[in-house]
């Protein structure tokens, strides 16, 4: 019998009672998007070959798309070891200069919209490109647009996914305390050697378990192929169901719901190993507080510094500059110079009350209402959570976090399948509201919000409640009065986070949307696909202006949190 | 309920009140941290819970506060069943006041939001509460810290606030767990101070557990010595430091050798004459273990009478007010005696030895 077990039965059970039943609700609310795909993708297996999984398995298209799918996420995740690599490296052990805006340049591509950075790209290359245009460098009309193809998809998600790879590399660099390295260097190891036989071996873990991450994100990723892959008719799974969802409706939804669990089944799959590389990772080297090493550059600190520089610019200042030269034309095609120059684009958005502004609106909405309410969850979520014993802790933080691991798609046709028929007993039809896409956005970034909190809690001193307890504090009144003041930061960071992701987000909402319920992410993807690119680049523009100030605000926060909480500041 | 205790607390100053422990015990899966601790505690009663790390002390003193349940046996205060297998008061209906090891004091809340806190749940409000903050800020000398954060002040000053914030609600039972395992040599010499103060100003029943025997000798009046979860012995800083009832008692407190000798019986006290005699006894029969403190130990540097045993000087260190001597015995035991003067190393002294306390063996 465990000591919590014992102190759970002797008293205090009003509260826990109801923390418990919120705990279990949150739980089973977490679960049950995915069971009810399950259920459909399995449940006529019975049929045989009339099965929609069987019929599923059986099409051209799903292996092709398939394939498709694992070249483009592959080739993309040697694309983000490379570059995630070397940031990491030369971040974190040598002595580079201006880490701290390093390190926020390199982050941002993972918070910009896929959709974004994708039609950023396309006003880079091709025929069409205003930047290209205005220097006078735009290849001749009728040439090919070089990003529709398999390697510029594979291109951009290796760029939006480096950042992970960075991230799973920076934590294990740091926690390779310097006195290893000092005591190969004493041992008489060479530089060259220290590297082979120290640093590159501890941290391998962390390179395969970042590498897992950009597979999985990318394999998930849904608004780069569809802006590059759908105008060449080239699918991966996420935009063939899209495309299927597009054409025929709920009518192939379970087909769909089998397409689904194939890709579902391959990110979990993804994710296992990649949670299990990382708890190896992190063992073994417990214990050491040492700091980090500091490799000494000396004359090519400079040439290091501008190579990293350079590598910024080209996969980020460019794109950015290009998308806000396409934003200020007046027209797709026009240079820019003083005198066409033009902010008519942002008129449109800003002042015409149509489907752009609303779309706004929306997303405004549903992001803000889901931090809030993830915000009022994860409080008392994470308080019960930590009263758990470690193997509990584990499940229910594997259950929630499920939501977030499977990909955009995978949850847009598990909620469909969910609430396609009105809801029993209130007889409430959720289906083509954006109570459907809240709903969503509620299982989907759940965890966001809980781990920061959860981190934060484990840090507290627990002599800090107790005290209050022995002060005459009931359950709730410590809750309120201590905790949450001490918690506070970490709750804010979360719900912050929660709207900067969900502000953005394009893949879920693709699904869900409906006429007078688009998102923002859905404004740019179709403005560009109705060939409206101009005012896409202005919303555009607006959205990584938003990012980035919310990213700024979130480091502003990162003094007053535990480590980890913001996933740029390692 | 506030209203009650603070009338109470008005008339009567200060409502000590004494807890009985009852063949407590506490497991963890198959551990058992606490095994059937008995103890008396009056009402008032300074005490120290002493032993070495993992012997169950600080398991003991969260059963008091009640962030433990019990597996066996009663706690009780007065009259009132704290806790025994079938009840368990939670902690905030305890009226006790605990000082943590960590302080634990709530970085949010100023010096005075944090002392105030206890009797802001018991509802106070308006100029009692201030004059019972500024009360028990004034106790520990931090009036003038008042609006200060505790993260702004030294570790001895938030000791202090923690101990204030503990006196404030005039618990009937204050808690200190490890108070001064934190701080300085320099510092927890002051702070034994303010604790000694703190209890005669209060009159409250404290419990204080430490692992450091000379801070629990210098301030509780009585002492559970405690080992392996169990209560090993219970009694006055006196009686522990003279007539310890194990070998291992002794060894934990004070200085001292322990000797064979045969003679005398366990909670014998041994006069020279017998002690002499029974020292010089052949091998074989000197079975029962003695203690002799080193203040009982003569030393002349002329040659030995008859009543006197020679023993060579093994090693002397300068403690400035004396030397400490270690001495080879013709047995080879060694034993630890003080002297004004230093010996030369490796030359032979006469020992008399004026008294000897007779243990138990070890379980």
């Amino acid at each position: 019998m465990t000591p919590a077990l014992s102190y759970d039965k002797t008293y205090g059970s009003q509260h826990r009672w109801l923390l418990s039943s919120l705990l279990i609700g949150i739980v089973l609310l977490s679960l049950a998007p995915s069971l009810r795909l399950l259920i459909e993708a399995l449940s006529d297996l019975t049929q045989g070959r009339q099965s929609p999984l069987w019929q599923v398995l059986n099409s051209a298209s799903t292996w092709r798309a398939l394939w498709h799918s694992l070249y483009t996420s592959g080739l993309g995740m040697l694309i983000a070891l490379v570059l995630g690599s070397l940031f990491a490296f030369a971040i974190t052990l040598t002595n580079v200069r201006g880490k701290t805006w390093l390190v926020f340049c390199f982050m941002l591509p993972m918070m910009i919209p896929p959709q974004v950075t994708a039609l950023s790209w396309l006003q880079l290359f091709g025929p069409a490109s205003p930047l290209l245009k205005s220097i006078g460098m735009a290849p001749p009309m009728g040439s090919p647009q070089p990003l529709y193809s398999a390697e510029g998809i594979a291109l951009l998600l290796g760029i939006q996914s480096a950042p992970l790879v960075f991230l799973a590399l920076r934590t294990s660099l740091l926690s390779l305390p310097r006195e290893l390295i000092e005591a190969a260097r004493i041992s008489g190891a060479k530089q060259i050697q220290v590297w082979g036989h120290i640093i590159l071996p501890v941290t391998r873990s962390g390179l395969i378990a970042g590498g897992a991450m950009a597979f999985i994100s990318s394999l998930g990723n849904f608004g780069i192929p569809a802006m590059l892959g759908i105008p060449a008719g080239y699918y991966v799974l996420p935009t063939l169901i899209y495309q299927r969802m597009a054409s025929f409706g709920t009518g192939v939804l379970a087909e769909m719901a089998a397409l689904s669990l194939l890709i579902g089944l391959l990110a979990l799959a993804g994710v296992a190993l990649q949670q299990h590389l990382m708890g190896r990772s992190r063992f073994g080297l417990g214990g050491h507080s040492g700091r980090s090493h500091d490799f000494t550059l000396g004359r090519w600190r400079t040439l290091v510094t501008a190579t990293l520089v350079g590598i910024l610019l080209i996969i980020l200042v460019a794109p950015l500059l290009a998308l806000v030269v396409s934003s200020l034309v007046p027209a797709v095609g026009v240079p820019l110079n003083a005198d066409t120059a033009t902010l008519n684009a942002y008129a449109e958005v800003v002042g015409r009350q149509g489907a752009t502004w609303r779309a706004v609106r929306n997303s405004l909405w549903l992001a803000g209402s889901a931090a809030v309410v993830l915000m009022l969850l994860s409080l008392p979520l994470a308080y019960r959570l930590q009263r758990l014993p470690d193997r509990w802790r584990g499940v229910v933080l594997s259950a929630i976090e499920i939501p977030y691991a499977l990909p955009g798609v995978v949850l847009a046709i598990a909620c469909i399948l969910l609430f396609v028929r009105p809801l029993p007993i209130i007889n409430v039809a959720l289906y083509g509201t954006l109570g459907l896409i809240f709903v969503a956005y509620l299982a989907r970034f759940l965890v966001v919000c809980v781990k920061p909190v959860a981190a934060s809690l484990a840090q507290l001193d627990p002599s800090l409640e107790e005290a209050a307890q022995l002060a005459g504090a009931g359950p709730w009144r410590r809750l309120g009065g201590i905790i949450l003041p001490l918690v506070a930061p970490a709750l804010f960071a979360g719900g912050l986070l929660v709207f900067l992701l969900a502000v953005n987000e394009l893949t879920v909402s693709a699904l869900l949307w409906s006429a007078g319920n688009e998102t923002l992410g859905v404004l740019i993807f179709n403005l560009d696909q109705g060939g409206e690119s101009v005012l896409a680049a202005a919303v555009s523009v607006l959205v990584v202006i938003m990012v980035a100030s919310l990213m700024l605000a979130l480091s502003l926060l990162a003094p007053r949190l535990p480590k980890g909480v913001i996933p740029w500041q390692g | 309920m506030a209203g009650l205790n603070t009338e109470e607390r008005n008339t009567s100053g200060l409502s000590a009140a004494g807890l009985s422990i009852d063949r407590v015990t506490k497991r963890f899966g198959e551990h058992v941290a606490v095994d059937e601790l008995s103890l008396e505690i009056k009402p008032g009663e300074f005490v120290a819970l002493l032993g070495p790390s993992g012997c169950g002390k600080t398991t003991m003193l969260r059963m008091l506060a009640g962030f433990e349940s019990v597996n066996g046996g009663r706690i009780q205060l007065g009259s009132r069943t704290l806790a025994s297998p079938e009840t368990h008061v939670p902690p905030e209906q305890r009226d006790m006041a605990m000082v943590f090891q960590s302080y634990a004091l709530w970085p949010h809340m100023s010096v005075a939001d944090n002392v105030g806190y206890p009797i802001k749940l018991r509802g106070l409000r308006g100029t009692e509460y201030q004059q019972r903050v500024q009360q028990a800020l004034a106790l520990v000398e931090l009036e003038a810290y008042a609006e200060r954060m505790p993260q702004a002040l030294s570790g001895g000053q938030r000791q202090r606030v923690a101990l204030a914030r503990c006196l404030v609600s005039d618990p009937s039972v204050v808690l200190l767990d490890e108070p001064l395992a934190n701080l300085d040599r320099h510092l927890r010499a002051t702070m034994e101070h303010s604790f000694r103060d703190f209890h005669q100003r209060t009159g409250a029943t404290l419990v204080y557990v430490t692992h450091d025997q000379t801070e629990a000798m210098a301030l509780a009046d009585k002492i559970a010595v405690m080992k392996a979860g169990k209560l090993v012995q219970w009694g006055t800083p006196q009686t522990l430091y003279h007539e310890p009832r194990t070998a291992w008692v002794a060894g934990f407190i004070g200085q001292g050798s322990q000797l064979k000798v045969a003679a005398g019986s366990p909670g014998k006290l041994l006069e020279h004459a017998t002690l002499m005699r029974g020292l010089n006894a052949t091998e074989s029969e000197r079975t029962q273990a003695v203690l002799v403190r080193p203040e009982h130990i003569q030393i002349a540097t002329q040659l030995p009478s008859a009543h006197q045993l020679t023993a060579q000087v093994e090693n002397v260190i300068f403690r400035g007010e004396r030397y400490e001597l270690s001495l080879r015995l013709p047995s080879s035991e060694t034993l630890l005696a003080y002297h004004r003067t230093a010996p030369k190393v490796g030359s032979q002294v006469a020992v008399s030895l004026d008294q000897g306390w007779c243990m138990e063996p070890d379980q």
